[in-house]
């Protein structure tokens, strides 16, 4: 049975993770009809909070926010429509064996931290700050614009290209070679240049394996520190912080404010395939059968999951489609959310320190992520994890009932597809287990605290959030998928091979996070082919 | 005490080195080579590790010298000859082998052998466009000249005449991993090793890291000029060394062995010579070093004569091997299970699966040596009998991986690395442990010290994205220039990097005729 809707959309958004919701708004505001679809009965993706037990709130897949895009945040006036980011102002890392280094906003403190393990790396840490502020600076610009096609001699990309150039070369030869390297190395690499001291290393390391299939040592690895550094909070470049009331509020933010601006989400609805006729997007079908029309379609889903499961395979080039079975969108991060009875303490950290409200790292080494990745690549959840935890119940109150906390946990490294075989509840729990106990090394009440664990594998995550093999960033961070290759080379300009249908989800440029620059790009995309002025 | 005058002296009679020589004393200059060693060659040196059993010290195959500059140096004339041309590769794991003779495959599926072959012929076009780098000196970063400009939109031009898919191709791939681009392409797994120990052998980082197709293009592109494929001189690629030796001589390039240098001279803000271990001074206006980077500024040099930022850049410059070298003397032609008897002469390749070479790679990141080695076989004495008494036989391996700095002393984990090779090979050719006379297995360290290069390591330093082309190996030493008036640099530290292409010599004494003109 079909029913078709007799009202025709300019856009329809498939999928109403951020970027999705971000595109949207960007051409609701231009005066487009929108109307955002989406599968689950929430919105938000991968950036959401839910009620999964009792009355605590998990953020439980992304849970942090910093790379969303300060333009974006002014512009679409996420403030005026409820986000509220909080900063923190430390973090750490603890050690097995009880050492920690622990991570402070205020550059003294931190030096001084820094100095008690090695006095050397105190000063190198100043250095090494203002290089990596340096690259930062001069990739944040590329972040909002639309990579060129250097294969194209239309005069956009000879422009965009000869921009580019003249950006790098003006750099001088030294610091250009500088921008080179950190693109290129590794992260033990780049980091052995500046410190000694193992913590030290391991703790940056850490932001260079977040979502990947690399290891510390793996060259490229030094770009996705720089990736995830890449955020700013009030200015302060480099900064995380929580979203109060979880990273669902992102979302909210951003329904409220496409809905202020006149357009819609619609839950509930999953899309069974993009509607194509005469070679052109004309909508949606939906799994009950309901067609909605519109004159633009864009799928915010990533690329593999757009293209595989949603266009039928007579629309696309085969060349097109065979690019797109071999992007590389390997999950490698699990995720435990778990409601606490109370605040677990963790005696190697001086009790009301500042960093236990942070970014709690569990790591000690290079060689131990290194170690952690080798397992991944033989198919096993990692026996000594990196972990990267966080309690933002301790300034949020909104997570959890008085007294109570909800604990947030990242694990690196845990793989798609075990090598003996499908994931089961019995081995789920077991890597839970695995996770678990390395928390508990550093916090002897944990467990004895524990209500209730939700745990994720990237299986898990692609079942319940649709992304493909759970990859948090809609296809890995490396240079034969960036920039002009990302997704796929001859595609990275948010169009497709079928007029009308454009993508906005990380599959894009620039890639993931929870950033918004892929809607927003592709949305200035759309209002361009519109015929419309940029937002 | 000073003596004689000349125009250049180089340092170290590597194969680059000589090339060099040869190029500026064909031009007119007066050129004198110093070499630490009892004889030529640095990495392709001949070394007789027991009575009567020859072999070089690293190279197994000559593959990547152009036949160009073969031609230009008469080394035909000079003595080289050939006792076996394109070489085929043969994978070889305990269950099966797969044959490659110039992207024809035997033993897979006929779905796979297409694709090898239009895999080869891509690579191939990706490797001629690449090998134009190769042959002229890399343009410099960040300057305005616009000899520079042109030389990198000539490049640009260059790749987009590949045609508007293939360039998209080659931006593509340049930067993944030979992992990914083998599971991508090809089914076999013998077929996909085979594609990774190309893309390794030799270089810093096992399938998985990014990169690795670049280290393969560079191989492609060096293969590409020449038409003898795998190669084996008669002697052994020491041979070449031999030969260029003799060009050199030919030229009027004196050569002289057993002269260590202790430093290079330096008066009035230039150099002015070598100073040698036996104290004598010799002057010259022009030092070229074919020497590895860290040596060349850090020992030769010495950091008083430069700036604090450039002796971290020499720090930083990676280069620690980690790649060792077997040879066996056996006493007769050994068994592989697998291997019909012409298969026995060509490069052998033993490893079962990408999977297996990565996991090889892994010890080598925590100071260990692998459990289960990867392997590059050759038994030159099947193609050479000369290199052995008659009818025994040479074995030589090129075996990865062992970390440089080993946790264990260096004897035991020689101990333990010849252990586990031995019983690998012992998987693919039974019974080959009993038929060892002699063996000899030089891991990193061993290496350093036999060919005098720092980090025993092929290239002289990584072949990486941030040490290659206009950045090899770092700025204010890349185009064979250094910052001290007078001092260049010629061996594989300097564009395009190693293997048996003598580019760096040549394109170092272009530049420094330039520079005279």
């Amino acid at each position: 049975m079909s029913n078709t809707s007799s009202k025709r959309h300019d856009v329809i958004v498939v999928g109403a993770g951020h970027n999705g919701l971000v595109a949207a708004c960007y051409l609701a505001r231009a005066g487009l009809d929108v109307l955002v679809v989406e599968r689950n009965d929430y919105i938000g993706g991968a950036a959401v909070s839910r009620r999964l037990y009792e009355d605590f709130t998990y953020s439980n897949c992304s849970y942090v926010c910093s790379l969303l895009r300060p333009e974006i945040m002014r512009t679409l006036e996420l403030p005026k429509h409820g986000l509220q980011i909080i900063p923190y102002d430390a973090g750490c890392t603890m050690m097995r064996g009880g050492g920690h280094l622990a991570l402070y906003d205020n550059h003294d403190a931190l030096r001084r931290e820094i100095a008690r393990h090695s006095p050397r790396d105190a000063e190198a840490y100043d250095r090494y700050s203002r290089d990596v502020m340096r690259q930062c600076k001069f990739i944040r610009p590329l972040l909002l614009r639309e990579p060129p096609d250097p294969t194209s001699f239309k005069p956009r990309d000879i422009s965009e290209l000869l921009y580019l150039g003249a950006r790098f070369n003006g750099m001088g030869e030294q610091r250009m070679y500088d921008t080179l390297r950190f693109w290129t190395m590794s992260a033990a690499d780049f980091l052995d240049e500046y410190f000694e001291s193992e913590i030290v290393k391991a703790h940056f390391a850490g932001s260079s394996i977040i979502g990947t299939a690399l290891g510390p040592r793996s060259p490229g690895s030094a770009y996705v520190l720089l990736h995830h550094y890449m955020g700013d909070i009030d200015e302060t470049v480099g900064a995380w912080g929580f979203a109060r009331g979880g990273m669902g509020s992102v979302t909210a933010a951003l329904t409220s404010s496409l809905r202020a601006s006149g357009g819609d989400v619609r839950v509930s609805a999953p899309v069974n395939h993009v509607l194509i006729q005469g070679g052109k997007a004309r909508g949606v079908v939906l799994e009950s059968g309901e067609e909605i029309h519109a004159k633009m379609v864009i799928s915010n889903m990533d690329v593999k999951r757009t293209f595989l499961n949603c266009v039928e395979p007579e629309h696309l080039p085969e060349d097109f489609l065979t690019a797109v079975r071999r992007f590389k969108i390997r999950g490698s991060s699990g995720k435990l959310n778990i409601a606490l009875d109370g605040l677990p303490s963790f005696p190697a950290i001086p009790a009301g320190c500042p960093a236990l409200r942070g970014d709690m790292h569990i790591t000690d080494t290079l060689e131990m992520m290194e170690r952690a990745y080798d397992d991944w690549k033989e198919g096993r959840w990692s026996r000594a994890p990196y972990i990267d935890m966080l309690i933002p119940s301790q300034i949020d109150p909104t997570m959890a009932a008085d007294g109570k906390h909800y604990m947030s946990v990242f694990v690196q490294y845990c793989p798609y597809e075990l090598a003996d075989g499908p994931w089961t509840d019995e081995k789920r729990t077991a890597f839970g287990a695995t996770v678990m106990d390395a928390i508990a090394e550093h916090s002897p009440d944990f467990k004895s605290l524990v209500r209730h664990a939700e745990i994720r594998t990237p299986w898990d995550i692609e079942r319940e959030v649709g992304l493909t093999e759970g990859n948090i960033f809609q296809g890995e961070l490396t240079m034969d998928q960036l920039l002009f290759n990302r997704p796929v080379p001859g595609y990275a300009q948010y169009r497709t091979p079928v007029k009308g249908l454009y993508l906005s989800g990380s599959s894009t440029h620039p890639g993931g996070g929870v950033m918004g620059a892929p809607g927003a790009n592709c949305a200035q995309r759309v209002l361009k082919d519109f015929g419309r002025s940029p937002a | 005490m000073t003596t004689h005058s000349w125009d250049a002296i180089v340092i170290g009679a590597g194969h680059n080195g000589l090339v060099c020589a040869q190029r500026l004393a064909a031009a007119g200059q007066r050129v004198l080579v110093v070499e630490a060693a009892d004889s030529v060659g640095g990495f392709a040196a001949p070394r007789e590790f027991a009575p009567g059993f020859k072999t070089t010290v690293a190279a197994q195959w000559v593959h990547q010298f152009s036949d160009g500059l073969a031609r230009e140096l008469e080394l035909e004339r000079h003595g080289l000859t050939w006792a076996k041309r394109n070489v085929a590769t043969t994978v070889v794991s305990p269950e099966r082998c797969v044959t490659d003779a110039s992207g024809a495959v035997t033993g897979v599926s006929t779905a796979d052998a297409s694709a090898w072959a239009s895999l080869s012929t891509r690579l191939a076009r990706f490797g001629k466009f690449m090998s134009a780098l190769h042959h002229t000196s890399p343009p410099r970063l960040g300057t305005t000249r616009f000899e520079d400009t042109w030389s990198l939109l000539k490049l640009g031009l260059r790749l987009r005449l590949l045609g508007r898919r293939e360039m998209r191709e080659f931006l593509r791939i340049a930067g993944m991993n030979v992992y990914d681009l083998a599971t991508d392409e090809i089914v076999d797994p013998l077929l996909q090793a085979l594609l990774a120990m190309d893309a390794t052998l030799g270089s810093n980082f096992g399938p998985r890291a990014p990169g690795t197709v670049l280290t393969l293009l560079s191989r492609r592109a060096n293969e590409s000029t020449t038409q003898g494929g795998y190669s084996l001189p008669v002697g052994g690629p020491a041979a070449l060394a031999a030969a260029l030796a003799k060009a050199a001589e030919a030229a009027g390039v004196t050569v002289r062995m057993g002269t260590p240098v202790a430093g290079i001279a330096v008066e009035n803000d230039r150099v002015a010579g070598v100073d040698l271990a036996n104290g004598e001074r010799l002057i010259a206006p022009r030092v070229v070093s074919s020497v590895d980077p860290r040596q060349t500024f850090l020992s030769l040099l010495g950091t008083q004569h430069l700036d604090t930022g450039f002796v971290r850049r020499v720090d930083h410059f990676r280069q620690r091997g980690i790649t060792a070298k077997l040879h066996l003397a056996l006493d007769g032609l050994p068994t592989f299970t697998h291997l019909n008897p012409e298969q026995l002469g060509h490069r052998l390749l033993v490893a079962s699966s990408l999977d297996q070479i990565e996991l090889a790679f892994n010890a080598s990141k925590y100071g260990e040596v692998s459990s289960r080695p990867v392997l590059e076989i050759s038994i030159p004495t099947i193609h050479d009998p000369s290199l052995a008494p008659t009818g025994r036989h040479v074995l030589t391996a090129v075996v990865n991986y062992c970390a440089y700095d080993t946790q264990s002393d260096l004897s035991s984990a020689r101990a333990d690395l010849l252990r586990n090779t031995l019983a690998v090979l012992e998987t693919v050719a039974p019974g080959v442990g009993r038929q060892i006379v002699a063996s000899e297995l030089l891991l990193p360290k061993d290496l350093e010290h036999v060919c005098r290069i720092s980090g025993g390591h092929w290239h002289h330093g990584d072949l990486a994205f941030d040490q290659y082309l206009m950045v090899r190996p770092f700025p204010g030493a890349a185009q064979y220039d250094s910052p001290l008036d007078g001092l260049h640099l010629c061996g594989a530290g300097s564009h395009p990097g190693g293997g048996l292409t003598g580019l760096p010599g040549r394109l170092a004494a272009e530049r420094i005729l330039r520079k005279r003109a």
